[in-house]
C-alpha cells in the first residue's frame, strides 16, 4: 500500500511525519504546479471549485510515482467539499486509474467509522502508537505554523529582501528532516536560531488580517503567494486559519489549550451571521470582526470561485466594513485568474490603507 | 522649463504628460499601444521631446498602467504606481473635493470612492469586460461609424432602445436584433450606452455609495452618450476633466513630484532611450513544473530586468533590480 493525499500548503509535512512514523509507505505528490492545475482542470467539472481540480491533479501526479491509495478528508456539507473524495475517485476510475479510497469523516459525526479507517491505514500499530504518531504530526504542524507566523512578522521589516524567505526555507528543511518526536526540542532550538538571524529594521508597517476558505488560505500556489506579496509591500499579515488550529478544533475537539479556536470566531460573527453556512463562512465573518477589534488596518478575504460558504460571507462583509470602519478587499481565485490584476488590486489596497493611516510604508 | 514626466502604459493606449513645477499639464500625448508597449513608449518620448523646448529639465518620472514595470525600467522611473492610486491622485488634484471617480479604460473599468481626499474604497471589473472601451470600439467598427462620432450620434436619440447589457456577446446579438427590427441607429447607440452604464453600476459599482462631485475619466469619457447615460442613471452632473484621457499619466507625474519633493535626483534615462535598442523577450523556465513564463528586458543586448518567475530564480539574479523596483514602488 502506497498512500498519497492532496496538497494544501505545508500540510504534507505534518501528514507524512504522522504516517511515516507509523511505518506507512507515503507518496507525497509533486508540489502543486501549473502542470497539476492543467491536469486537474482538464478532467474536473468546470463549475467545481479550485480545490477539486488541484486535488485531482495531485492524485494523477502521485499515481505516476506509484501511489495506490488516497487518503482524503470528508465532510457533511453544506460545503461541496464533503463529496469531493467520492467525485474525484469516480473521475479517476473513469480515467483508468486504480486507486483505493479512504475517506476520513469528521469525528463528531462518525467516530466509529473514522477509527476503523485509521486502523485500516496504520495496520498493525497499537492505538497508543497511533496516537503518538498523530501527535508527532500535530507538533510538526505547530512548528511550521510558528515559522510562518514569524515570517509574516519579519518580511515587511527585513533589511535585505528575500532573507526571510531564505531562512524560512532552511528552517522548514530542519522540521521536515526530524524523524522522531524526541528530536523536536533540538529542531525547535535550531529553527529559532535560523529565523533569529534575519536582520530587521524598525519601520512603519501595516497590519492586514487574511480570512476565507481554508484551502485558498493555506496553499500559496492558489493565492499567488499573497502573504509574501503583501510582506514585500510592507504589510504584516495574520491568517484566520492555521493548520494546527484546524487539527485542534476538528480532530482533537479543542483539547489542546492555548490555541485560537473557531468558537471565538463564531461568537464574534453572531451579530452578523448567526448560523453555520458550511466551510469556513462563519469563521470568515467572525475573524473579520476580531481583526477590526484588534486594530488591524484592513482585511482581505480569499475564496475560490463558486465557493458557496464564502459567497455568503462576502455579502455580509460590507456591513462589517461599514460598521467597524475597516476596509475589506475580496479576492476570488480560479484557474482563469490573472496575477497582474491581483497585484494591481493589492497595491491599491495597500496605498489606501497607508494613506488612511497617514504612514509611508516601504 | 523644468517639470515632471508621467507615463501610463495601458492595454489600449500609452499616454505621456509633462507637468510644469506648479503641476499644470503642459503637454499630453495619447498613443495607441497596439500590443507593442516598448515601441509606443519610445514613440511617445520622441514626440514629447520634439514638442518640449530643448533645455527642458526632467525633475522626476512616474510610471503607471498595466505596463508600469516595463515603462519604469525603460524610462527610469522614480515612482512606479498602480493605476487606481494614480487616477485617484490626478482626479483629486484637478477636481478638489471629488468623492466618486468613474473610470473606464480600454479593458478595465473601475470605481474609486474618496472621502476627504483619501481613497476609502475601490473596485475593478473582475470577470467581465463588457462596457469597456474595447467593446465600444468593436461595436463602432461593426456599425461602420468612427468611434469619435459614437457619442454625438447617441445624443441625437429621442427614445433609447433597451439593450441586454449583461454580457458583451449577448449585447451584440441584441443590437443586431434591434437593427433588424428597424430601430434607428441613434436610439440603438443611446440604448447601448444605457445598458453599459447599468452593467457598470451593477457590477463594478455594486454596494458603493456614489456621492457627488462625480468625475468620469478614462478614454470612454470622450463618449458624450456614456456621459449622459451616467447623468441620467445617477441623477447628478458628471464632470469630465479636461485631460480625462491621460489622467493616469497625470497622476503618475503628480506622484513623482510628491516623491521628488523629498530630495534626490531623478533616475530618468533621458529622451535618448527613444533610440536605444530595448527588447522584450521571454522564455519558459523549465526548472520545475510551474513552467513560469519569464519576461526579460534587454537594453542593447544586456539584460536589465526580468520578471514572471514565481521563485525569484531569474528576477533575483539581477542583483540591483530588486532594490530598484523596491525603491520605485
Amino acid at each position: 500500500m502506497k498512500v498519497t493525499f492532496p496538497h494544501m500548503g505545508h500540510m504534507w509535512i505534518c501528514l507524512s511525519a504522522m504516517l511515516e512514523y507509523l511505518g506507512v509507505n507515503v507518496v507525497v505528490p509533486p508540489p502543486t504546479s501549473k502542470r497539476t492545475l492543467t491536469l486537474g482542470a482538464r478532467h474536473a467539472p468546470e463549475f467545481a471549485c479550485l480545490p477539486l481540480k488541484l486535488n485531482l491533479g495531485n492524485f494523477m501526479e502521485a499515481a505516476e510515482q506509484g501511489a495506490d491509495t488516497i487518503l482524503m478528508a470528508g465532510g457533511c456539507g453544506p460545503c461541496r467539499f464533503g463529496y469531493y473524495a467520492q467525485v474525484e475517485h469516480a473521475i479517476l476510475e473513469d480515467l483508468g486509474y486504480n486507486y483505493r479510497l479512504v475517506v476520513l469523516e469528521p469525528p463528531r459525526k462518525h467516530i466509529g467509522e473514522l477509527l476503523s479507517k485509521i486502523k485500516y491505514i496504520t495496520g498493525h500499530n497499537s492505538w497508543r502508537e497511533v496516537i503518538k504518531g498523530i501527535y508527532f504530526g500535530y507538533q510538526k504542524a505547530r512548528m511550521v505554523d510558528d515559522l510562518e507566523k514569524q515570517a509574516h512578522f519579519l518580511r515587511p521589516r527585513e533589511v535585505q529582501r528575500g532573507s526571510t524567505d531564505r531562512a524560512f526555507k532552511r528552517a522548514l528543511q530542519e522540521v521536515i528532516a526530524a524523524r522522531d518526536p524526541q528530536d523536536l526540542p533540538k529542531v525547535r532550538e535550531k529553527v529559532r536560531r535560523i529565523m533569529g538571524a534575519v536582520a530587521v529594521k524598525p519601520r512603519p508597517v501595516l497590519r492586514v488580517g487574511i480570512v476565507g476558505e481554508i484551502f485558498t488560505l493555506l496553499e500559496p500556489f492558489v493565492n499567488y503567494d499573497l502573504e509574501r506579496k503583501l510582506g514585500y509591500l510592507g504589510v504584516e499579515t495574520d491568517r484566520s486559519i492555521y493548520l494546527s488550529e484546524w487539527i485542534n478544533d476538528h480532530l482533537f475537539l479543542g483539547l489542546v489549550r492555548g490555541q485560537r479556536s473557531r468558537k471565538e470566531a463564531c461568537r464574534a460573527a453572531a451579530p452578523y451571521l448567526n448560523h453555520f453556512v458550511g466551510g469556513h463562512g462563519q469563521e470568515t465573518v467572525g475573524s473579520a470582526v476580531i481583526y477590526a477589534r484588534q486594530g488591524y488596518d484592513g482585511v482581505i478575504q480569499l475564496l475560490p470561485f463558486t465557493c458557496m460558504p464564502e459567497i455568503v460571507a462576502h455579502s455580509v462583509l460590507p456591513g462589517i466594513s461599514n460598521e467597524l470602519g475597516i476596509p475589506v478587499l475580496s479576492i476570488t481565485v480560479d484557474e482563469q485568474s490573472g496575477e497582474a490584476g491581483l497585484v494591481t488590486r493589492l497595491e491599491a489596497f495597500v496605498d489606501l490603507l497607508a494613506r488612511r493611516k497617514g504612514v509611508v510604508v516601504q | 522649463m523644468k517639470g515632471y514626466l508621467g507615463i501610463d502604459v495601458g492595454s489600449v493606449s500609452t499616454n505621456l504628460v509633462f507637468l510644469d513645477e506648479e503641476g499644470r499639464v503642459r503637454e499630453a500625448i495619447y498613443l495607441r499601444t497596439r500590443g507593442q508597449p516598448i515601441n509606443a513608449l519610445q514613440e511617445g518620448l520622441r514626440q514629447l521631446a520634439g514638442r518640449l523646448p530643448e533645455n527642458t529639465g526632467i525633475l522626476g518620472v512616474g510610471a503607471t498602467g498595466s505596463g508600469r514595470f516595463l515603462a519604469g525600467i525603460i524610462a527610469g522611473a522614480d515612482v512606479v504606481k498602480n493605476e487606481i492610486t494614480s487616477h485617484a491622485v490626478a482626479a483629486s488634484t484637478l477636481v478638489p473635493g471629488v468623492q466618486t471617480i468613474l473610470e473606464i479604460g480600454g479593458q478595465d473599468s473601475k470605481i474609486i470612492i474618496l472621502r476627504n481626499g483619501v481613497v476609502t474604497d475601490f473596485a475593478m471589473n473582475t470577470v467581465c469586460a463588457a462596457g469597456t472601451g474595447s467593446f465600444l470600439d468593436q461595436q463602432a467598427a461593426r456599425l461602420n461609424i468612427p468611434i469619435e462620432e459614437f457619442g454625438q450620434l447617441a445624443l441625437q436619440s429621442t427614445a433609447p432602445v433597451r439593450i441586454a447589457g449583461r454580457c458583451a456577446v449577448f449585447a451584440e446579438s441584441d443590437m443586431i436584433h434591434k437593427q433588424q427590427m428597424g430601430y434607428s441607429l441613434p436610439d440603438i447607440l443611446a440604448g447601448l450606452c444605457e445598458a453599459l452604464v447599468r452593467n457598470y453600476l451593477n457590477n463594478v459599482g455594486k454596494g458603493k455609495e456614489i456621492l457627488p462631485p462625480v468625475v468620469f475619466q478614462g478614454g470612454v469619457a470622450a463618449n458624450a452618450g456614456m456621459r449622459r447615460a451616467f447623468e441620467q442613471a445617477l441623477g447628478w452632473k458628471v464632470y469630465v476633466p479636461p485631460h480625462y484621457d491621460v489622467m493616469g499619466a497625470v497622476g503618475a507625474a503628480l506622484l513623482a513630484r510628491e516623491k521628488m519633493a523629498g530630495g534626490g535626483s531623478t533616475r530618468f534615462r533621458g529622451f535618448g532611450v527613444a533610440d536605444t535598442n530595448f527588447k522584450a523577450g521571454g522564455f519558459t523556465c523549465e526548472n520545475c513544473p510551474n513552467l513560469c513564463e519569464v519576461v526579460e528586458i534587454t537594453c542593447e543586448g544586456e539584460a536589465v530586468a526580468r520578471w514572471g518567475d514565481r521563485c525569484g530564480r531569474w528576477s533575483g539574479s539581477l542583483g540591483y533590480q530588486d532594490e530598484e523596483i523596491r525603491n520605485a514602488v
